[in-house]
């Protein structure tokens, strides 16, 4: 950690500016995390505190797992979440396998069509085919209610392949040519020489996909029945639209109030994104900005 | 390669020309290309719907306040990231403000709702201090500015990244060698800042004016039911419920391609524009 490095041209501010800008970063800190905090605390009170409280609570007097419990014992939420899982490692696997091969093509000088080839796929990033021949497009493949509905339609980001594409060409040539001279094929070399240069921007662009697949809902409530829905379609009816969810997970009797139960399936839907996020954050600038820039 | 190429030809190009539905009538049993050719009459028939103009009007009605609340803010917290010497506090802070981009908009809408809602936790402050409560998640006057605050919160600090990469490029000597001719902060900051982020606060505008008519499909889609139709219809829900909802989907898919024609004509014409001006431009 580098601390407080002053450039002796740079004048020290005015306590004023300094105020004002120890005010502005407080502010955001807090504009981002309260609204977690309320969340997570919510979901660990007990019901009678949440019931007093009128809702929400801010920091639980006596933190319980209770609304945890009942929503993992099995019904929907936990099915969702197996879907969701599912989903999000099939599909960012099959996601980068797709966008690395075609970005390496499309980095390499001399492939045949390559250069029409990105003309094409540049083009549907102007002009998107639009929602309704999309919809009838899976339909007529007969993907309905089939989970490679959730995969196979966003199966390539043009962003993320512009992303990997850039940062393929920033790798010295003087490597491909060594590999060739050792007789080394395209797959040869994109094995052992381009993927292992590449960590930052597989970690980046691994991570895009996994969130868009972790996130997505929309798509579920067009192409699956509500019995196989994945985590965040279960969570927009049932909480986003308020229905209830106590009485399908947990059957009668239910003792846990329905706000700490929607706030636990909230915090659930978040902690796989805030598990990987700290590991992958310091990525960002340099797997995005390196190949963005430069295409 | 293959397998990339396959799925761009496939479901971009395979759907693309399903846009030809626009000029037909669906009948579902008669399938895409079975289905008798309609002309322009699903055109006709949008132009002449009320309705379809409303979702226009507020599909542009948002993007303007978004360009206007929600543009600079990425931008001035950039600024503010960029002139702290602490470097520790910075990378703390910007980690924090990137952690909402990746939050679902099902969670952010959540969020809100129990933040703002009824009995969310504003309301049971204001009622515990003896006022008025407001509804803010259900009144239609307050979801424009609603949705606009969504976007900051979710997005703003994701959307420095871009401008404190430009910020990073200017050399340091640049700012020195200005603070010893006598520049004062505002100066250094009008002549060396701002010159250096320029192309890309164009850029960044570029894009924002072709892609206007998308205003976030699903941040509306979320809050249609709360609000009514009337405030929260843009042409992307528009199209969903005429289409997806109601079974019309000649007549969806023509507002779709509508959208989608009118957007890469303004890209293109934006991308004019910068070039007339000097500036780079999203492509050349």
């Amino acid at each position: 950690m580098s601390a407080h490095v002053r450039p002796g041209w740079l004048e020290k501010p005015k306590p004023l500016t300094q105020a004002a800008k120890a005010l502005a970063l407080v502010a955001v800190v807090l504009l981002v995390c309260v609204p977690f905090l309320v969340i997570v605390s919510t979901s660990l009170a007990s019901t009678d505190e949440v019931v007093a409280n009128g809702g929400w609570v801010l920091w639980p007097t006596e933190p319980t797992l209770d609304a945890y419990r009942d929503i993992l014992e099995g019904g929907i939420v936990t099915h969702a979440l197996g879907v969701s899982a599912g989903v999000t490692i099939v599909g960012t696997l099959l996601s980068l396998v797709c966008t690395v091969t075609l970005a390496y093509a499309l980095s390499r000088p001399g492939v045949f069509g390559a250069r029409p080839a990105l003309l094409l796929i540049l083009f549907t990033f102007l002009f998107p085919p639009g929602m309704i021949p999309s919809f009838l497009l899976v339909k007529e493949l007969g993907l309905l209610d089939n989970y490679a509905s959730l995969v196979l339609p966003v199966l390539v980001n043009v962003f993320n392949l512009v992303v990997l594409r850039g940062f393929f060409q920033g790798i010295p040539e003087e490597l491909y040519e060594a590999a060739r001279l050792d007789g080394a094929g395209d797959w040869r070399v994109l094995v052992s020489i381009v993927l292992p240069l590449s960590k930052a921007a597989l970690a980046v662009v691994g991570l895009f996909y996994a969130v868009a697949y972790w996130n997505s809902w929309f798509y579920a409530s067009l192409y699956l029945e509500s019995d196989h829905w994945p985590l965040q379609q279960v969570l927009r009816t049932y909480v986003v639209a308020g229905s209830g969810l106590t009485d399908a997970t947990t059957g009668e009797g239910t003792i846990t109030a329905p706000q700490t139960v929607q706030m636990a399936v909230l915090v659930i839907a978040t902690v796989p994104i805030l598990l990987v996020y700290p590991f992958l954050q310091k990525y960002f600038t340099k797997g995005v900005l390196t190949g963005a820039i430069k295409s | 390669m293959l397998p990339g190429l396959a799925y761009f030809l496939l479901f971009h190009y395979g759907a693309l020309v399903g846009n030809v539905i626009a000029f037909k009538e669906y009948v579902p049993f008669d399938g895409l290309w079975g289905s008798p050719w309609v002309g322009l009459g699903n055109f006709q028939r949008m132009f002449e719907d009320g309705e379809f103009w409303a979702a226009v009007l507020n599909t542009v009605w948002i993007a303007v306040l978004q360009l206007v609340f929600y543009f600079p803010v990425p931008l001035g917290l950039a600024l503010l990231l960029h002139s702290l010497t602490w470097s520790s506090v910075r990378r703390f802070v910007q980690s924090v403000a990137y952690l909402p981009h990746f939050i679902s908009w099902v969670i952010v809408v959540a969020l809100f709702q129990q933040l703002l809602g009824d009995t969310g936790l504003l309301n049971s402050s204001l009622d515990g201090m003896g006022l008025h409560s407001v509804d803010i998640i259900g009144n239609p006057d307050a979801f424009k500015p609603l949705v606009v605050a969504q976007v900051i919160w979710k997005d703003a600090g994701w959307g420095t990244i871009i401008f404190l990469a430009a910020l990073a490029q200017v050399d340091e000597q640049q700012y020195e060698a200005a603070a010893i001719d006598g520049a004062g902060p505002w100066r250094r900051f009008w002549h060396v800042t701002l010159p250096a982020i320029r192309p890309v606060v164009v850029l960044l505008l570029i894009m924002r004016l072709g892609d206007i008519l998308s205003v976030g499909f699903e941040q509306m889609l979320l809050q249609r039911d709360a609000v009514g139709p009337e405030t929260a219809e843009i042409i992307d829900t528009f199209v969903y419920y005429q289409g997806i909802v109601g079974g019309d989907y000649g007549f969806a898919a023509a507002a779709g391609l509508f959208k989608g024609v009118i957007g890469a004509l303004l890209v293109y014409a934006a991308n004019k524009v910068a070039h007339r001006l000097g500036e780079q431009g999203v492509y050349k």
